[in-house]
């Protein structure tokens, strides 16, 4: 028996009957007639609860902590910067945003026109990008996808490429180098389906192949349109592919947000059989799941908004790969917790990582990518080290 | 609660898996599938829960065609245990056989207190209450074997499907797995690799060889050396288990030589260990 085994509590044991009785450790510590039986039918079983925590705490506390912590980071977010502003007053002028007359102050201009819908897009894409994750690791699963496995960014950046360097949808104004990323997407998106859905469906492996075959193809597109561009244009679209949220506006909010709210609604409903899908596609058609239809709505919804997530962002690396692993190791798989608390914490980390990037080398703003990189990287490094069988270690 | 395979015939790939496959399993009847390796057990299972399509012939759930129900009905009355599955994700026990309540639930539906108990029951019914908490990737296969039975326990299903339920277990828990399953009181339908064993839990046992049923029926009929002959090219004898009379498989030297030790060229023997652990 395992030395932690005297942590168990005894499980009520005059209320089973004789079958059941048989407390492991009874048997084991001081009982020694207890009846044989018994005894070798627990022979194999330590028990152990795992992290109390996260199985004890109901998801509502959870949630509201996370909210907290994101009320928090966002006015942090706000007023933290060149000018910087007390929480009492970000809080001020939001309200009185929120009531519909925005203050016409410095503060107020600069909290209601810059940093808050600049906060506010930071925690969409975080969520967002989260979200995206957490379901890709489903769809393929893989522990260790990301949003972009699937080609998307790699679409977005000869969408936005193109504009950046041979000046497409010229006519589009500021919205052109979105609309040319999500068509980029898109276009991606759909070659990545179209080859690998073959007779069975998407499965995973064909996903992950088609997914890094057409990326390389996409990223090569790329590299030939920088390779052909001009140097100060090239500049541009090396800060866009390293993502920032320093273009942000309140007209750039409602798309993210509203492809968010309806993906959350759509995986929300599905929670259940998202858990279904995690066991295999096998378990999951004996648990009555439609497979096929599902692995293709979670390709759809993810793509899409991870593809409408890099348009007004750029391409931001690790939120989509390491919070949802930190997310797990707080609530735990079960998709119904995961994609909620995963909202709020990817919103935080996102606001958090864009707060750095502009004030660690202020007056200038380092992409984002390079902060979430930086916090990522060390973070799956540990995760793996602590979990290994999780990433394909046999125990 | 009857399970009728009627003339059931599989092309995967196109290439005919199984032929004309005809068998019935009464209302709480274990049956045994036995056969040898790609002799189509599988597919049949599979295509029982629907990862596969008949190409001809039909499965009748209590006189009822299998696909003309919905893939959540039809869940609610077929369960599956297949071979240990590991899991990417990192579920408790509790949230693993919570999962067997799929079938059950719709959009946004939660987890009620019937579903608790009822994964409760199922956990304690297979002897798992003391692993409810634990980490399902952390478990040892039969304990795995186990919580999967759970789950398809909570799944509520009056037909058990098990795809080689006991493979890569110690006997211990070969044994233990199926006395929890034969004590279910659920119609079973089980692919089996270990023919003794089959012959001790199984009413009737059908035997496969190159994707058709060679032979049917209790054990005592099924299990002789011609039939396995026949089905596996192998050579047994049989004998009578001194506690149930079933028929037990002693297999035999493909060379019939007595085997002397390399080392010591005396007679192979495993001696006890003097003083061997509990």
């Amino acid at each position: 028996m395992r030395e932690d085994d005297d942590r168990v509590s005894p499980a009520k044991p005059e209320t089973r009957q004789s079958e059941t009785i048989a407390d492991p450790l009874a048997a084991d510590l001081d009982q020694a007639a207890a009846p044989q039986l018994a005894a070798r039918k627990f022979m194999f079983r330590s028990s152990r609860p795992e992290n109390r925590w996260r199985d004890r705490t109901p998801l509502a506390v959870v949630l509201v902590i996370c909210a907290v912590v994101l009320l928090v980071t966002m006015t942090l977010g706000v007023g933290i910067g060149s000018v910087p502003l007390s929480p009492v007053a970000v809080w001020h002028v939001v309200a009185g945003g929120l009531a519909g007359h925005p203050e016409n102050s410095v503060a107020g201009i600069i909290v209601w026109q810059i940093r808050l819908p600049r906060v506010l897009l930071a925690a969409v894409v975080g969520a967002a990008l989260t979200t995206a994750g957490a379901v890709v690791q489903v769809l393929v699963r893989n522990a260790l996808a990301d949003p972009f496995l699937l080609g998307v960014s790699s679409g977005a950046s000869v969408g936005a490429t193109a504009v950046l360097l041979l000046g497409a949808f010229a006519s589009l104004g500021v919205w052109a180098i979105s609309a040319g990323s999500i068509l980029g997407a898109l276009l991606a998106m759909g070659a990545v389906f179209a080859v690998s859905s073959g007779g069975r469906g998407l499965a995973p492996t064909q996903l992950i192949l088609c997914g890094v075959v057409m990326s390389a193809l996409f990223e090569s597109v790329t590299s030939f349109l920088i390779f052909r561009g001009n140097p100060q244009a090239t500049q541009s679209v090396l800060f866009w592919l390293l993502g920032s949220f320093g273009l942000a506006s309140w007209n750039q909010l409602p798309i993210p947000a509203l492809a968010l709210l309806a993906a959350m609604i759509y995986l929300m409903a599905h929670g259940r059989t998202l858990n279904a899908l995690a066991m295999g596609a096998e378990p999951a058609a004996s648990l009555g799941v439609d497979v096929r239809r599902l692995r293709r709505n979670l390709f759809l919804v993810t793509s899409l908004m991870a593809g409408v997530a890099v348009a007004v962002s750029g391409i931001i690396g690790f939120v989509g790969l390491v919070v949802p692993h930190i997310v797990r190791l707080m609530v735990g798989s079960d998709h119904r917790r995961v994609l909620p608390t995963g909202v709020l914490f990817g919103a935080s980390f996102m606001v958090l990582g864009d707060l750095l990037a502009r004030t660690i080398v202020a007056p200038q703003e380092m992409p984002i990518g390079v902060i979430t990189a930086f916090i990522g990287a060390p973070t799956l490094i540990v995760l793996i080290r602590r979990r290994p069988y999780l990433y394909g270690a046999t125990q | 609660m009857s399970l009728r395979l009627d003339h059931l015939s599989v092309d995967l790939a196109g290439r005919r898996i199984v032929t004309g496959i005809a068998l019935a399993v009464g209302d709480r009847e274990f049956a045994g599938l036995v056969g040898p390796n790609g002799s189509g057990k599988s597919t049949i299972l599979k295509t029982i829960y629907r990862v596969h399509r008949p190409t001809a012939g039909q499965i009748l759930l209590d006189g009822t065609d299998l696909l003309s129900l919905r893939p959540r009905e039809a869940a609610r009355r077929i369960a599956v245990v297949a071979q240990e599955t590991t899991s990417e994700f990192d579920f408790t026990v509790r949230e693993m056989v919570m999962i067997g309540r799929t079938p059950h639930k719709r959009s946004f539906d939660r987890d009620t207190a019937t579903d608790r108990d009822i994964v409760d029951q199922a956990i304690e019914r297979v002897g798992c209450e003391q692993l409810a908490q634990r980490r399902f990737n952390t478990l040892s296969g039969g304990e795995k074997q186990l919580v999967l039975i759970a789950r398809a326990l909570a799944q509520e299903a009056d037909h058990l499907i098990l795809d080689e339920p006991t493979n890569h277990l110690d006997i211990h828990h070969q044994v233990e797995i199926l006395e929890v399953v034969a004590g279910l009181g659920v119609t079973v339908l089980a692919a089996l690799h270990d023919l003794s064993l089959a012959s001790l839990f199984c009413h009737t046992i059908h035997v496969l060889s190159a994707g058709q049923v060679v032979t049917a029926g209790p054990p005592s009929a099924v299990l002789n050396p011609e039939t396995i002959r026949r089905a596996y090219g192998a050579d047994v004898l049989v004998i009578e288990h001194p506690d149930t009379g079933t028929p037990h498989l002693i297999p035999r030297r493909v060379q019939p030589t007595i085997h002397d030790h390399p080392a010591n060229g005396t007679l192979a023997r495993s001696p006890a260990p003097p003083d061997a652990p509990a």
